[in-house]
């Protein structure tokens, strides 16, 4: 069995089911917890909650005015890498078969040397975070291991699938198991680090709009 | 056959021309991408060298390499390798069978103890001591055995003999190994394919003759020359690759346009040959230039890879129901630990609403 078929097979097998395991934990354990007392009245004129969620959620899409000058780089630059990575992951063609074999359902890819193109923009900006929070004194002292561990996990992946298609340093066979292997990493590592906000910052920021509506907070 | 014979008598007594015998070392010379003197180099050391004693086993396959070579669209290729070597025991080309075909490689392997190339096509069943494949009572594993011990050097023809080939597909039940795993203490060139290319084959043969020594090989016995580039980087579809232009199916626009089969579970990016550079049928086409992807068929397990149709980036394993598995058992972690936390909720609430009744005069 050469690395290939490894990282095919059993690495994503594993992969997914780590995956699959640690979403639905965390995902339910959250969701069926019990909610907490309100304890104070609604103000008068103040939305729903369901308003409330979602007019904060789109209010914090882009800082809020004391806080604009410090959050710019770091907002814009999250902004690049994060579109980045959706236009890489959904956008190009062997990805889309991937996708397509995974859930069946599939769309046309991007031309190859935009998506290629996008990758480097990307990897810039992850590295730039990176360097950010390496620089940033308060960032630093406020970082873990899952700060670290979630940019490594999400860094690799582009890092080797542009090696991959660039044929460089190693046969493509080798490149390719390496880039997958990197992706099963990044699925393995989600549900249990900060990769998580992907689904629960929805819940978080819902949570929080409801909350500060309630008591008629506008930031 | 004279014992003492040159290939160069042999030549010029079937009234092959110096001319046609330039022409056949440059034929593969270049294909083995040696530099240009190498030609008039093989050609003259041919002439002198004395034909190569070879004897070719045959055993788990279903002779398609030897009509890879027979049935050669090249007849410089197909018929000087005939003239190169000295073809002592063949099964399926001798005239001999029974006793007398048996008597002939005893024979040859006795006259030419040390010094001649065997040829194997065909993987070797080892399971119950390779009862499932036996020639005139031997199994293979006997005849490989005490043939190889007196061989010079091994050339495992085709993907059956380098790597196991279909024989040694899942669930192999002939316990079925390639050649290198039986011989160990001689060198063994694999020239796989399914089947492999005529020239890689002449033309390997013919280098071990002309400079006597074996050709540079890669980490998996191949020689170079033919299995030095994965096919894909030689395609000429290529292009459409690096575009990002993919057919999705045999028969629609990017089928009919010539875009690359990636998507259609092509393995020209992990298979190393020379089909798209030699190709087949005197260079007309190869399988993706006919439209059909790359089955990587001169790669180890080439059957066993998750299927012919699945493309190389996606997964091989069966993921659906490990994930359904997978959900269920994370669902029910989840439930459990939001119960938990429930339960210790209330019992915190209980402990707090009877601290708060104590206290109370």
């Amino acid at each position: 069995m050469t690395l290939l078929d490894v990282a095919r097979g059993p690495a994503l097998e594993f992969a997914f089911a780590v995956f699959a395991i640690g979403v639905a934990w965390r995902l339910l354990s959250v969701l069926l917890l019990p909610w907490a007392t309100e304890r104070s009245a609604k103000r008068p004129g103040t939305p729903s909650r369901a308003m409330g969620a979602i007019g904060l959620f789109v209010r914090h899409l882009w800082p809020a005015g004391p806080f604009r000058r410090n959050a710019l780089f770091i907002t814009l630059n999250s902004y690049v890498f994060h579109l980045g990575l959706a236009i890489v992951v959904f956008g190009l063609a062997q990805h889309i078969v991937f996708l397509q074999n995974a859930f069946g359902v599939s769309w046309p890819s991007l031309p190859s040397g935009v998506v290629y193109v996008v990758a480097v923009i990307t990897l810039a900006t992850l590295a730039a975070a990176l360097a950010h929070r390496l620089t940033s004194p308060v960032l630093r002292l406020l970082s873990t291991f899952n700060d670290y561990m979630s940019w490594f996990v999400t860094a690799a992946p582009v890092a080797t699938g542009l090696l991959a298609v660039s044929h460089l340093w190693a046969p493509y066979e080798t490149l390719l198991a390496i880039h997958i292997l990197s992706v099963a990493l990044l699925l393995a590592w989600f549900p249990f680090g900060k990769l998580m906000h992907s689904f629960l910052v929805f819940l978080t920021r819902s949570e929080t709009g409801a909350f500060y509506s309630r008591r008629g907070v506008e930031i | 056959m004279p014992e003492r014979e040159t290939i160069g008598d042999v030549l010029a007594r079937r009234g092959v021309s110096r001319r046609a015998l330039l022409k056949y070392t440059s034929t593969l010379a270049s294909v083995m991408a040696l530099a240009p003197a190498a030609s008039r180099a093989m050609a003259d050391a041919l002439a002198k060298a004395h034909r190569q004693s070879v004897i070719w086993l045959s055993f788990q396959e279903c002779t398609g390499c030897t009509e890879s070579l027979t049935r050669s669209f090249n007849p410089n290729i197909g018929d000087l390798i005939f003239d190169v070597i000295s073809l002592d025991y063949h099964e399926t080309l001798q005239a001999a069978s029974g006793f007398a075909a048996e008597a002939a490689r005893e024979a040859a392997i006795a006259a030419n103890k040390g010094k001649f190339v065997l040829v194997v096509d065909g993987s070797v069943s080892t399971k119950d001591g390779g009862i499932y494949s036996t020639v005139a009572g031997k199994t293979n594993l006997q005849l490989l055995q005490e043939t190889a011990k007196d061989a010079l050097a091994v050339i495992a023809v085709g993907t059956c003999a380098s790597f196991g080939g279909l024989p040694h597909a899942d669930p192999n039940p002939t316990g079925a190994v390639p050649v290198s795993d039986i011989v160990k203490d001689k060198p063994v060139i694999n020239i796989p394919g399914c089947p492999p290319i005529a020239e890689a084959i002449a033309g390997t043969v013919a280098y071990i003759v002309t400079f006597g020594k074996l050709p540079d090989l890669d980490q998996r016995n191949r020689p170079r020359a033919f299995y030095g580039d994965a096919i894909h980087d030689r395609c000429y579809r290529r292009p459409f690759y690096d575009q990002g232009l993919f057919a999705a199916s045999f028969d629609d626009e990017g089928a009919r346009k010539g875009w690359c089969l990636y998507e259609l579970g092509c393995k020209g990016p992990v298979t190393y040959n020379a089909c798209a550079t030699i190709k087949w049928n005197g260079g007309v086409s190869y399988p993706i230039q006919s439209g059909h992807g790359c089955l990587g068929c001169s790669e180890p397990d080439f059957w066993d890879k998750g299927g012919f149709y699945k493309p190389l980036s996606t997964n091989t394993g069966n993921d659906a129901e490990i994930v359904g598995a997978a959900v269920a058992a994370g669902a029910a972690v989840g439930v459990a630990s939001a119960l938990i936390a429930r339960h210790r909720k209330r019992k915190a609430q209980t402990a707090k609403a009877a601290a708060k009744t104590e206290g109370q005069p």
